[in-house]
């Protein structure tokens, strides 16, 4: 058998090309439909974790899959915002625990989440290195965003202008990282925290700048100073200026994105999905778990469509491979008949073919479970980049 | 070393057939076969090897019928005793010229590959004037260095009998002559059975056969 699979690497590594074109055409056979299934698997597995550790989410009407996945992955559009006042009236019931999250902006790639401490706690998020944030423009960053931004505790990072042909739009904030967050294997590791006052700065509703003089001042509109263009305004909060920050408005007017319902127990929730469900109600509530079972039940469906169609094309790759066998054997007849002549047995003839076919196999089959293993790392990720 | 009595060979398509009522070569003969092209030389080599085998008759090489015996014990039987030798040479083109020259060795479990077979093949290979071609691609030989390669293979295993099909037939003169001497310098303990059309070569041998006589 040695001999016989010497004498097959030798004649598979002389026919380099014919034997890669081979190894791909069966790799893709065994690869599509199993990395399809990991895929789809680890990706259900994925959401449906997530999800489930999520009760309810409050938000503005509009689509409910958006929704759940900027509150849960914190990737999808934003959704329209709605007032912070929801969380009081969720609070008020007496219902629920009301967490919100204000998801719109990002530094780089990583995205800024507005929130307050009680998400920690929600999430089981642990500080790892440096601190939780205290004061208003400190952050913490996720374990992969501290990563890929290069922060530890004490750096800086810069929330990214939402369009930098708008001279008149929101300045960039300059965030201080006071803590890294410890791996939770979730979409909180890519995430930076804000406090969700923080998050209200970069859009503008908070700002701070030094004292107005008298000469600086053009008007003013009830209680609010119109200053000309010569104010600095300041683009970083650090301790000599934070006095100089305040909010323009009432903060319960201020937008958040979506709101954690975390009832206190099963007839809470049920009493809480009820009240809204009015006609003219301007929020939804979802159960991220019936979001997420519905898209993944997609997902499954175009998967089944998916895999039909790989059933095909893999049924006549393997009917073109077996093809190709058995012209390369017609072409090898004189091969063959020559190793006959000198006395080869029939059984090493045999066995010849079947370890070109076996090592053929082997080689598909593990580059199969190459990209197998490499599609269970990054399938879930690259299934959630199509759907968003 | 071979006796043939009463032999009617026929292939299933076509109509050749090969009569002969009695031949004899004794061992360590060398024996040249000459006909017209058709007349059966060939036919009668892949019967004395016993790559077919005939539907009356007997054949004895050396101690075997190989004539009676399966299909199994014949390809055992050649590749221990017989050294077969074709125009074209017949290598494979995927192997070197060393694992070329060993390859019965690895077709076979009748014989085993070893250290000791693989220094034969160095020495082979170095006394026909390729030892420092061993680890060369076999496309890019000449072709009487090919035709040396393919000696090579056919000598390893030390045959008894020797069967080649016009060795010479696809060489120019020079290494036509080089060709022959390693053949006979090599098989001179063995039986040498040889298919050729040159008739120049014909006083080298012990015996030469005609095919338009021996054959009916």
């Amino acid at each position: 058998m040695s001999d016989s699979l010497y004498l097959a690497w030798r004649y598979m590594r002389h026919h380099r090309i014919k034997t890669a074109i081979l190894v791909a055409s069966i790799t893709l056979i065994v690869f599509l439909p199993a990395g399809l299934q990991v895929m789809v698997s680890r990706t259900a597995e994925q959401l449906g974790a997530r999800a489930r550790s999520t009760p309810l989410i409050v938000g503005r009407k509009g689509s409910a899959l958006e929704l759940a996945l900027n509150s849960l992955y914190f990737e999808s559009k934003s959704p329209d915002a709605m007032r912070m006042t929801q969380a009081a009236r969720i609070r008020d019931t007496g219902l629920a625990r009301a967490i919100p999250l204000h998801v719109r902006f990002r530094t780089r790639k990583q995205p800024i989440v507005g929130t307050t401490l009680d998400y920690f706690a929600f999430r089981g998020l642990r500080v790892e290195q440096g601190r939780q944030m205290a004061l208003l423009g400190e952050c913490v960053a996720g374990a992969d965003a501290a990563r890929a931004l290069g922060a530890s505790p004490g750096d800086s990072v810069v929330s990214a202008p939402e369009n930098i042909f708008d001279l008149a739009g929101v300045y960039p904030l300059k965030m201080r990282v006071v803590g890294v967050l410890a791996r939770t294997f979730s979409p909180d590791d890519d995430a930076v925290f804000v406090d969700v006052k923080t998050a209200w700065v970069i859009e503008g509703l908070a700002h701070g700048h030094a004292a107005l003089k008298e000469g600086e001042i053009l008007s003013r509109k009830g209680g609010t100073p119109v200053a000309n263009a010569s104010v600095v305004q300041y683009t970083e909060i650090t301790p000599q200026n934070i006095d100089g920050f305040h909010f323009h408005g009432d903060p319960g007017e201020f937008p958040v994105t979506a709101i954690l319902a975390v009832p206190h127990d099963a007839k809470g929730k049920a009493l809480l999905m009820g009240r809204y469900l009015g006609r003219d109600e301007v929020c939804q509530i979802v159960e991220p778990v019936t979001v997420m079972d519905d898209l993944i039940a997609t997902v499954a469906k175009v998967r089944s469509y998916v895999v039909a169609v790989v059933v095909l094309v893999s049924s006549s790759t393997l009917v073109s491979a077996a093809l190709v066998f058995l012209l390369s054997l017609r072409l090898r007849r004189r091969e063959m008949e020559t190793m006959s002549k000198i006395g080869c047995s029939r059984w090493n003839v045999s066995s010849l073919l079947a370890c070109e076919i076996l090592i053929v196999i082997a080689l598909s089959v593990g580059l199969a479970a190459g990209l197998a293993l490499v599609t269970n790392v990054y399938g879930p990720s690259l299934i959630r980049e199509f759907i968003l | 070393m071979i006796r043939i009595e009463k032999l009617d060979f026929a292939y299933p398509q076509g109509p050749f057939r090969l009569v002969i009522d009695a031949l004899s070569i004794e061992p360590g003969q060398s024996v040249a076969f000459i006909g017209p092209s058709g007349s059966g030389k060939t036919t009668l080599l892949h019967l004395a090897a016993g790559i077919v085998t005939p539907e009356k008759g007997r054949i004895v090489t050396g101690s075997h019928e190989v004539s009676a015996l399966p299909d199994g014990a014949r390809r055992d039987f050649r590749i221990r005793h017989v050294g077969l030798v074709f125009q074209e040479f017949e290598l494979l083109e995927y192997l070197d010229v060393n694992d070329n020259i060993l390859l019965p060795y690895r077709i076979n479990r009748s014989l085993t590959l070893n250290g000791e077979v693989r220094r034969r093949a160095r020495e082979l290979a170095d006394d026909v004037g390729i030892g420092d071609k061993l680890d060369r691609d076999v496309r890019r030989l000449s072709q009487g260095e090919r035709q040396r390669v393919a000696l090579c293979r056919a000598l390893l295993a030390d045959p008894q009998l020797v069967l080649a099909d016009e060795p010479t037939g696809n060489l120019d003169p020079e290494n036509k002559e080089l060709v022959l001497d390693i053949l006979f310098r090599h098989a001179r303990n063995a039986t040498l059975v040889t298919v050729t059309h040159d008739h120049t070569v014909l006083d080298r041998f012990d015996r030469v056969i005609d095919f338009a006589e021996l054959a009916t």
